[in-house]
């Protein structure tokens, strides 16, 4: 939490530079305080039996919550999380979260993929949990 | 039955105006676990440039998730709502959100496409100010599972 320090210098990255990777524990608790937040009640974020029913392994975190703390390492690599300028991502695997005290924990690396004009950098993130990628293609732009 | 390709380019009145509140944001950083400074505390944001709190980068969700019902609800689309997955998330930022604003949404759908019995749908919505200056588009894809399975 280093936003008064300043974003990183331009003339200090390369391709290829990696951002610290952190790793977010997701619980059932988080998943119902995400949900109010969010406004999103979908029952299978919450409800085991829903979520079986419709042929999930378990209740499942909600996308957006993984992609909002996927961007976690690029908002706190930068400081301002106003500099992101663009940020999207694909969702393509649940994040099944069990009722227990541990819950899933998604790991997130990100790594600066391209220099763009103007200041801006591409940061490519990877998001996994249990080992499985959860996110595809997912790319932030921040201004630095 | 799939989703006809010519209802791309439908477009949903303006959302009702949503006003952003500092303790919204605090609520929605504090889902996250998020204590950056410049989403809780004015001073703090107002040293990064910003006249206020600002809102984390998918916090713009929060609207148009609910503006994105007009479309999901839309009878002549007629989408059945248990088949449907969230594929896909986009944001461009003109500027991030921030405590004070009175935010609408424009919702259009973009592109209504089908592939291996799915048809999905990229809808745009478009955030601006109630005095009209643009501050976020989204875009979501829609997948709805086909009826065979």
């Amino acid at each position: 939490m280093s936003a008064a320090a300043g974003p990183p210098s331009v003339a200090d990255l390369e391709v290829g530079t990696e951002l610290p990777a952190q790793a977010f524990p997701i619980r059932r608790a988080d998943l119902v305080r995400y949900a109010g937040a969010s406004g999103d009640f979908n029952v299978i974020h919450w409800n085991e039996r829903v979520a079986r029913s419709v042929g999930l392994p378990d209740v499942i975190a909600h996308g957006m919550f993984t992609m909002a703390l996927a961007v976690r390492v690029v908002t706190d690599w930068v400081g301002d999380p106003g500099r992101v300028v663009e940020y999207g991502v694909r969702f393509t695997r649940p994040v099944p979260v069990p009722d227990d005290d541990v819950g899933a924990t998604v790991q997130v690396s990100g790594v600066v993929a391209v220099l763009l004009d103007g200041g801006r950098v591409r940061v490519d993130l990877t998001a996994t949990s249990a080992g499985q990628k959860v996110l595809g293609k997912a790319q932030a732009v921040v201004q630095l | 039955m799939p989703i006809d390709p010519a209802f791309a380019g439908r477009t949903y009145p303006p959302t009702e105006p949503y006003d952003v509140g500092r303790e919204k944001i605090r609520e929605f950083a504090d889902a996250l676990g998020d204590e950056n400074p410049a989403y809780r505390d004015p001073e703090a944001a107002r040293a990064l440039g910003h006249p206020d709190v600002i809102a984390p980068p998918t916090f713009p969700f929060v609207l148009t998730f609910t503006a994105s019902r007009s479309l999901v609800e839309d009878p002549e689309l007629g989408i059945d709502y248990a088949r449907v997955v969230h594929g896909e998330q986009r944001f461009a930022h003109t500027r991030p959100v921030r405590a004070g604003d009175s935010l609408t949404v424009a919702v259009t759908l973009e592109s209504v496409r089908s592939a291996g019995g799915h048809d999905m749908l990229t809808s745009r919505s478009d955030v601006a100010t109630v005095e009209g200056e643009h501050v976020a588009t989204a875009w979501s894809t829609l997948v709805v599972r086909g009826g065979d399975e």
